[in-house]
């Protein structure tokens, strides 16, 4: 790859609706490879459906309309040849609440090998192997390594959102998406998970999705402010947050709405 | 005044609440009414004939000089009935309901509804019709057998009769499973279909055999239909396309004929009391196993 910085994801004139209300309204956005970007803004601003977009989950409604592009690491996602199953495997997703498949911690971790099967079958060896470096990756091997087959619902909450994390990581993805991932987590939680954050940043685009203004200041080299739909600012995040260039950001960081 | 229609309201919230109560027990009341009846005219047979013999004897002529009253050829008669609608209907209802749930547009999923509940709504008696008039002739020509009403025409009427059960009970078991995992699996890549076989499926499992086993139920006790259909001949059947009769039909055929009272009579009312317990035993298990979900 060059010096030029690389961009994970781009959207260009991106415009949504849910039927007849239109919830995304001409977002341009550049989100830079290997980085953090958190994005922020008051409740209903349209986060996670802009999130949602990245890997067309949000094409379930029927009802969902979309214009504009959206192109990951250069490539258009609403182009014709590009095939849902491998936008998936290389957009991950992680959700607000921790939705661990109801099957075994095992299981969970090699779902996705085993739904895409990369070079046939794999093989028992292939996945033990998997499951011990995903899980070494999230910092749950040690915990869970005597525990692969108890039922993934069954763990602490942050456990189960760090296995969510984990068995994207098998399929070795571009782009991470988090909606909200601590916001079912408690303060113990929420670090660890902004640890883990940390490790993996460099090799994943990692969009992050926050309600918690520090956090989005701890945990993220870019900011995206949002409001109503589209993307009032988007700036590093020292800056974002010590200059703030449009006033609305400066009250929301301020806390006058929100 | 107050006062007075505080007292009236309150005698009337008794009333409503004794009424309900009334309501909520006469089930039971009933269930167990039926069941000490239906034992009552049948146990006199017990002294008179030998329990191993009923159970597992193959010979039922209960009209000869020497009667004998082996129901076992009945009960492998309701079994394998039984067992032919079900290798029929599983696939058929569960298949049904997959697509009902996870794969049908909205107005597809409601006309859908509405024909299968209109399919539950067919009288039995209708069923068997088509079984003599319809299937049958089909089955001559189609299988080249002799008789088209035997052992698979009964069980494609029972299938046909215990679908509706399974896609509704099936369909709400999916519908159950919390859409959480439907997108997780979508999110990292599963089609449609993977998600219904690696996810839904195992994590509506109890529902799912909750469905299948009302289902059986329903082809357990099922009665005219079979009556009409399955050719109606005491015997142990050998192929698919045998006649058979079973223990619900032959309650129907020779209920009508018996004196009150007579060894045959009383033995007809066990075969009640046989077929009770095996529904029994049905519901129950379909029972804990839903229980087995709620608890989940
Ligand atoms: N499935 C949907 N159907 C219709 N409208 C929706 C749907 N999902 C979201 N919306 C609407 O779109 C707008 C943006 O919602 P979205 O969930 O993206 O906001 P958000 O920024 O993630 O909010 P929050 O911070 O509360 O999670 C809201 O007005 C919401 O009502
Ligand atoms: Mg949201």
């Amino acid at each position: 790859m060059s010096d030029a910085p690389v961009h994970g994801l781009t959207t260009r004139g991106l415009n949504l609706w849910y039927g007849t209300f239109q919830a995304l309204l001409d977002v341009n956005l550049e989100i830079p490879h290997g980085r953090i970007t958190s994005m922020i803004g008051p409740s209903g601003c349209g986060k996670t459906t802009l999130l949602r977009c990245f890997n067309r989950v949000n094409e379930r409604y029927g009802y969902v309309k979309t214009t504009g592009e959206i192109r990951i690491l250069g490539k258009n996602i609403y182009d014709p040849d590009v095939s849902l199953i491998e936008l998936r495997k290389s957009v991950g997703m992680v959700f607000q609440r921790p939705n661990p498949l109801p099957l075994s911690v095992y299981e969970n971790v090699v779902f996705g090998l085993r739904i895409h099967e990369p070079g046939g079958r794999p093989g028992r060896g292939e996945l033990d192997a998997a499951v011990e470096k995903a899980l070494g990756e999230v910092g749950l091997w040690k915990d869970l390594k005597d525990r692969l087959q108890v039922r993934a619902t069954t763990l602490q909450l942050e456990q189960q959102q760090k296995l969510c994390i984990a068995r994207l990581l098998p399929l070795k993805p571009e782009v991470i998406l988090m909606d909200e991932p601590c916001s079912a987590l408690d303060v113990g939680g929420t670090r660890a998970i902004e640890d883990l954050m940390f490790e993996l940043r460099g090799r994943y685009t990692i969009l992050i999705v926050t309600h918690n203004m520090s956090q989005a200041r701890r945990a993220s080299d870019e900011c995206v402010f949002m409001l109503l739909g589209r993307v009032i600012e988007h700036r590093r995040t020292e800056d974002l947050f010590l200059t703030p260039s449009d006033p609305r950001t400066a009250e929301y960081i301020e806390g006058r709405y929100g | 005044m107050a006062e007075r229609r505080n007292g009236m309201e309150m005698v009337a919230e008794k009333a409503i609440e004794l009424l309900i109560r009334i309501c909520g027990i006469s089930a039971i009341v009933f269930v167990f009414g039926i069941f000490f009846f239906v034992f009552r005219e049948g146990a006199p047979a017990l002294a008179k004939i030998d329990l191993g013999e009923f159970l597992t004897g193959g010979k039922w002529i209960p009209t000869s000089h020497q009667p004998r009253y082996g129901v076992g050829a009945l009960i492998v008669g309701t079994l394998s009935v039984t067992a032919v609608a079900m290798a029929i209907a599983v696939p058929f209802g569960l298949g049904a309901a997959v697509f009902v749930s996870e794969f049908c547009g909205r107005r597809t999923r409601e006309t859908l509804k509405i024909v299968i509940e209109l399919l539950a709504a067919i009288p039995s008696v209708v069923w068997g019709f088509i079984g003599l008039s319809v299937m049958s002739p089909l089955l001559i020509h189609g299988f080249h057998v002799p008789v088209g009403v035997n052992l698979f025409n009964g069980a494609i009427l029972l299938a046909l009769m215990s679908v509706p059960i399974m896609v509704s009970i099936g369909e709400d078991a999916l519908k159950a499973v919390p859409d959480s995992y439907r997108e997780a699996a979508l999110a990292l890549g599963a089609t449609r279909w993977q998600t219904v076989w690696r996810v839904l499926v195992p994590a509506a499992r109890n529902g799912l055999l909750a469905a299948v086993l009302l289902g059986v139920g329903r082809a357990i006790g099922e009665t005219m239909a079979v009556l009409m259909a399955t050719g109606h001949s005491i015997r142990i059947p050998e192929t698919l396309f045998d006649p058979v009769c079973t223990l619900t039909a032959t309650i129907a055929a020779e209920l009508g004929e018996t004196s009150k009272g007579s060894t045959h009579y009383q033995v007809l009312f066990l075969i009640g009391v046989l077929l009770f317990s095996i529904t029994f035993v049905v519901n129950l298990a379909a029972d804990l196993v839903v229980k087995g979900i709620r608890k989940r």
